[in-house]
């Protein structure tokens, strides 16, 4: 019993926790933003695959990993543009296209892996990290909590800054009316569809720096499927969160950390079967869901698509 | 209302040759209309004449295929909301455009700032405060918008038309369908104050008496053009039964002996008809200590009592909001209550589901024609026979017969002259008179002995208000026991033996029709109920 | 008669155009990775329909599909969103590669093959029960409850193959195998099994369901409005559940299939991931059921040939979500360019039109009278609360 405080189960498990949480909260908060203004991205994992290849791709040959990060913003955004052009701009099916866009990251990330990887099977060396002197220094969590890659910083900041633009900022406010009752913010003159475009590019480009810190500092590799279902945890994590930005880190922790958990027991010799270990998030969910499913979470105009002068 | 006489000045707005098309009808046809500033200028006109396309020409909404509008004497196209905003045309549209999870402040702001940045908090509160006390409002700036009354929830809506410094010109469209008697008289004042200020008013309305009570000037619309049109000094000094005569003469021209009966409806109370004596049977429906719990579809109810008997025309009356509908889905059986009962010829039948309901002669008509009454996809005689999917003669063994479905559409069709080109055509290519028609010739085909009517005439054109009406009256005649929600409260005193008032999810009292029931409606419909039973 | 057979052929007109375009876009980007596209579709038509050989495994890999399809079409049509299919398949699959070896023993081969299938029906029915609820009696998004319950049910199935169901013999973890004259008969000398049969069957079984049955009707009510359909006197909740109930239940009689018409054993990890990959289908046949048939054959046609033209192009076959993909994109966009063009009729079923059609164009003046019946009146927009 005591193996659970030990520093090498705790420090596996924060620093396994953290890896699998960083993806979750990118994506969670970028979803958050994009349901907040009424747009479901079903496609949201295929946004975390696009980026997290482009990010690969460039990190590997420019040795940069900060290029390849902001590649992976890129990559996430460009398959989030064609869902801001079809179905906010075309009002066509949201769950459609998002069904489609994810088909076209698995076969097509797949495919140029394989074309141009397989026989290599490059990996980027260790990611760097940034320590923060003293916080550091704390028994037994202060390395693993502190010496993070320094996106992670960045990405536990940017969930109170977006929080703080939804509530204080007229871009915020015209999100939240988007999703909400986008004739009103038609009516007071600003464009629904500008707004649902902007928020879903949000989202694709959040979506898509997860996916590159998943093979950037993650995994160190690309390999197809690599996001096995991330998308749509983080997509569940964004609807718990009930419209409040900061709750996507305690929503990505917590499914980070049941996903690093197995991993960690086996350090101190408690050996679980990864299948157990996959499914726990999965589970997870469904028990929240069917413990708060009273209550619907979703803004009212979610997925419906706006037109001017229809009631 | 007459206005203080003003000189002759320029319009501040003139539209001229505006029309507007769409797939079947022609909603504006070569519209001129002028907009002094300091004036209430009434449109009049029943459903569907046009009065809806053309304010949202002027607010941007719409562009019109035809026609110019001049603004202080420039040419400008209004383009989009935005447009007309910056013009300083404001416009309080009939159906609320408030976004209820934000804050009243929240939604004066919303699109208020150029840019994204930073909310202007104090600011905004500074401007709230002024508006306020010209609109004399009760609430604070932080009240979530979806808590408010439906007349406060007005006031916040005719507050973000004014938001911008600078307005010109206020657009309210049908602004006293929501109000009680109170609420319009303080409609009536903030008018007054907005025109002292020199605002151009726009007042859509389907109502006579509020065209000429609340109008310095009249235009009368009818199926998209403009018929008539009268003048402060027209309107000065005549009486009120003069200028309905006029006005209906303009807008029905020879038929107007035809349709006295419907303006009547319209116009102010005049002499009431005699209660109509009719045989009165057993209580048919009884409904006692309804209890309903709010949720995110639903409006609270506590302690509703209401009774039909056969033969007898009961309405709910009360602005829309405050439990009809819930009153409605419950004895329907669509609802679950929290607490009381409802019974049928004195059976319980409170835990008893919709279907079994109907089987014992209950019916709901309800107000929600193309998505809740009929699914509009599916063609007419589907819908004719939704209620009895899988029953026979039309399925047998789960196996659909067609032919017999649609002789049955067919004859349902004929008799209550449901208009459509046969019965496959799909319900939602119909008017919403006729799919109003249909619903009622499907819920009448049961041969039901109480039907529930959820505003049944609203929307409707003159005359199939009138047909259905008609068709209530006939019914109750034959037996049936009704029970009718409108929000027109003349209606309601028209058609109905007695009147039940709600407010805020109780009933507040019970009037008799006879003179002077509009006014004391009117008042119940604000009025707390007592406490206790 | 005339305009039957106009429509029939604007029917397959619609559904043939994404495809081709779908195979263009993809030929270009072979092309792209430097593989002639025009000997990749030589090699995959030749392997997929010209070849006797190839033409026969298409049929017996569109089996399954053709279960698939007709379960997503049951949900779908009740607007519905089984996204599970994966799980429910596989749950079909390890239950019958489980059960089976023991049951061949002890009964012999037709008890076997009913008792398996009977199984894996109620497993795929019954994986359906929690998203059913939750969305029947509280609105939960079905699309995130059937999506967890896939990734469960991928995990379930691997546990109990690699653990109470795995096979004595060592070597990589999968199930006993059944041998190979105990499975599902083969038709008339050729190699494609029972299932085929099954597959076509439950096609056309639920064509008639939705078409003319007194329970098909409901289930397009309330896939048209679930408050027309609490109106109409049906139950929502009770309807959800049937539907999908019946759809997991297909879906999990196709893993069966798969399993006594091909596989015979139930490898571990094994997932082909059918489950998405015929949304596009039966989309593109705008969720018809015999559309469908005929659009999952073709689709098998280009999977088995499209397989094997990978493996020869040394590409990953991978490539052919990449096609399906485009498929599902160029149909939604075409539907779209109909609609604003007036094109043709609807094909979509009308109760579900909004899922795959744009709303129509601007709204009219409220309370529409004055308008002569039977001409298009301007779209009412839909009001639906939730967004399942």
């Amino acid at each position: 019993m005591s193996d659970l405080l030990s520093q090498d189960f705790l420090t596996a498990l924060i620093t396994g926790g953290l890896v699998a949480a960083v993806p979750l909260l990118f994506a969670s908060l970028g979803e958050l933003v994009s349901e907040q203004a009424g747009v479901l991205n079903v496609g949201l994992e295929g946004y975390m695959l696009f980026g997290a290849f482009l990010a690969f791709v460039v990190a590997y040959n420019t040795g940069s990993e900060w290029l390849g990060m902001l590649a992976g913003i890129v990559a996430g955004a460009a398959g989030a543009l064609i869902m801001a052009v079809l179905c906010v701009r075309m009002n066509l099916d949201q769950i459609v296209i998002g069904i489609a866009i994810i088909l076209l990251a698995e076969g097509s990330t797949s495919l140029i892996h394989d074309a141009a990887y397989a026989e290599s099977r490059p990996s980027l060396g260790s990611p760097s990290e940034l320590a923060i002197p003293g916080l550091k220094e704390i028994p037994i969590l202060g390395d693993s909590l502190f010496s993070q890659h320094a996106i992670v910083y960045i990405g536990f900041a940017l969930a109170f800054v977006v929080g703080w633009v939804m509530k204080r900022t007229s871009a915020g406010l015209s999100v939240r009316a988007a999703g909400e009752r986008p004739e009103a913010l038609d009516a007071a003159g600003v464009s629904v569809t500008a707004t649902r475009t902007w928020a879903t590019l949000f989202a694709g480009g959040m979506a898509g720096l997860g996916g590159a810190y998943l093979t950037i500092v993650g995994a160190g590799s690309f390999t197809p499927f690599i996001t096995q279902g991330s998308g749509f945890i983080a997509i569940v994590i964004a609807m718990l969160s009930r419209g409040r930005a900061p709750w996507t880190i305690l929503g990505g922790v917590l499914f980070g950390l049941s996903l690093s958990i197995a991993t960690a027991l086996q350090l101190i010799g408690v050996n679980i079967q990864t299948d157990y270990v996959q499914m726990l998030p999965f589970v997870v969910v469904i028990v929240v869901l069917v413990l708060f499913a009273r209550r619907s979470y979703l803004p009212s105009a979610l997925a419906l698509p706006y037109v001017r002068g229809q009631k | 209302m007459t206005a203080a006489a003003s000189p002759q000045k320029a319009p501040l707005l003139e539209l001229r040759g505006i029309t507007k098309a769409f797939p079947g009808v022609l909603a504006n046809d070569r519209i001129d209309l002028d907009l002094l500033a300091g004036e209430v200028h009434a449109l009049l006109g029943e459903n569907g004449a046009g009065k809806s396309t053309l304010i949202s020409i002027l607010s941007g909404m719409y562009r019109p295929d035809a026609g110019t509008i001049r603004f202080e004497g420039r040419d400008v196209v209004i383009d989009s909301p935005r447009a007309a905003i910056e013009l300083g045309i404001g416009t309080v549209y009939q159906h609320l455009t408030l976004v209820p999870t934000l804050s009243v402040l929240e939604n004066l702001m919303l699109g208020s700032q150029s840019g994204t940045g930073r909310l202007d908090l104090a600011g905004a509160r500074e401007r709230f405060a002024d508006l306020a006390r010209l609109l004399g409002v009760d609430f604070k700036p932080g009240t979530r918008a979806g808590a408010l009354a439906l007349g406060q929830q007005q006031q916040v809506e005719i507050m973000k038309a004014l938001w911008r410094q600078g307005s010109r010109v206020l657009i309210l469209d049908e602004p006293t369908s929501m109000l009680t008697q109170q609420g319009y008289e303080e409609l009536r004042r903030e008018l007054e104050h907005l025109t002292a200020e020199g605002l151009a008013v726009v007042l859509i309305t389907h109502k006579l008496h509020e065209a000429i009570e609340l109008g310095d000037r009249v235009s009368v619309l009818r199926a998209g053009r403009k018929v008539g049109s009268l003048a402060p000094a027209d309107l000065r000094g005549r009486s009120e039964s003069e200028l309905s005569a006029r006005i209906v003469e303009m807008m029905f021209g020879e038929q107007a002996s035809e349709l006295a009966d419907a303006v009547e409806v319209e116009a102010a109370p005049a002499a009431r008809e005699q209660p109509r004596r009719r045989e009165l049977g057993p209580v048919a429906l009884a409904v006692r200590g309804l209890g309903l719990d709010a949720d995110d579809e639903a409006v609270a109810l506590a302690d509703v009592g209401i009774e039909v008997r056969a033969g007898e025309i009961v309405g709910i009356a009360g602005v829309d909001g405050n439990g009809q509908r819930e009153v409605a889905e419950l004895i329907a059986g669509q609802r679950r209550p929290r607490a009381g009962e409802i019974r049928l010829f004195d059976e319980d039948v409170t835990r008893i589901g919709v279907r079994e309901r109907e089987r014992r002669g209950l019916r709901y008509v309800t107000d929600d024609r193309l998505e809740e009454g009929t699914v509009g996809d599916l063609d007419v005689a589907m819908n004719a026979v939704l209620k009895r999917i899988g029953r026979a003669p039309f399925w047998r063994g789960g196996a659909e017969r067609r032919a017999e479905i649609d002789r049955f559409a067919e004859d349902l069709v004929a008799r209550f002259d449901v208009r459509t080109p046969s019965v496959r055509t799909r319900v939602a290519t119909l008017s919403g008179g006729n799919v109003q028609k249909l619903l009622l010739a499907r819920e009448f085909a049961g041969k039901p002995r109480v039907v529930v009517f959820n505003k049944p005439t609203h929307g409707l054109d003159v005359r199939t208000a009138q047909f259905v009406r008609h068709q209530i009256r006939e019914a109750a005649e034959g037996g049936l026991a009704a029970l009718v929600i409108s929000t027109e409260v003349e209606e309601l005193v028209d058609l109905c033996d007695r009147i039940v008032v709600m407010s805020r999810g109780r009933v507040t009292g019970e009037v008799e029709s006879s003179a002077g029931a509009e006014e004391r409606i009117g008042a119940l419909m604000v009025a707390r109920a007592e406490s206790g039973a | 008669m005339r305009a039957r057979t106009m429509r029939l052929g604007e029917a397959t007109l619609i559904a043939v155009v994404p495809i081709v375009l779908a195979l263009v876009v993809m030929g270009v980007l072979l092309a792209v990775l430097g593989r002639d596209p025009f000997t990749f579709y030589a090699d995959m038509f030749q392997r997929g329909l010209f070849e006797w050989e190839g033409f026969q495994e298409s049929i017996i890999r569109s089996a399954p599909l053709l279960l698939i399809a007709a379960g997503l079409i049951v949900a779908f049509r009740a607007s519905l969103w089984n996204l599970g299919g994966d799980g429910q398949f596989l749950l079909g699959a390890a239950l019958t590669a489980g059960f089976a070896p023991s049951l061949l023993d002890s009964l012999g081969v037709w008890p076997m093959l009913v008792i398996t299938m009977a199984i894996a029906i109620a497993i795929g029915g019954a994986w359906t029960l929690i998203p059913a609820i939750l969305r029947g009696r509280y609105g939960v998004n079905e699309i995130i409850t059937t999506l967890m319950m896939s990734f469960i049910g991928i995990g379930v199935a691997n546990v109990l193959v690699k653990g109470p169901f795995r096979t004595d013999i060592g070597g990589v973890a999968r199930t006993d195998l059944v041998p190979f004259d105990e499975r599902l008969p083969l038709l008339f000398g050729t190699r494609i099994h029972l299932g085929f049969v099954i597959g076509v069957a439950a096609i056309l079984a639920v064509h008639l369901l939705m078409t003319r049955t007194s329970l098909g009707l409901r289930l397009r009510v309330l896939g048209a409005s679930p408050r027309a359909a609490l109106h109409a006197g049906l139950s929502p909740v009770r309807l959800t559940v049937i539907a999908f109930a019946l759809s997991g239940a297909l879906i999990g009689l196709s893993g069966s299939i798969e399993i006594l018409g091909v596989q015979g054993s139930f490898r571990a990890d094994f997932n082909p991931a059918y489950g998405l990959l015929v949304i596009p289908l039966v989309f593109l046949a705008r969720l018809n059921a015999i559309g469908s048939l005929v659009l999952v054959i073709v689709f098998s046609v280009i999977q088995i040939g499209g397989e094997s033209a990978a493996r020869q192009a040394e590409i990953t076959s991978d490539v052919l979500l990449v096609l399906v993909g485009l498929m599902l994109l160029f149909m939604a966009v075409i539907e779209y360019v109909r609609v604003r063009r007036g094109i043709g009729t609807a094909y979509v079923p009308p109760e579900v039109a909004d899922r795959v059609r744009p709303p129509g164009g601007q709204g009219g003046d409220g309370g529409a009278s004055g308008v002569p019946a039977g001409e298009p009146r301007p779209a009412v927009g839909a009001g639906e609360v939730g967004s399942g």
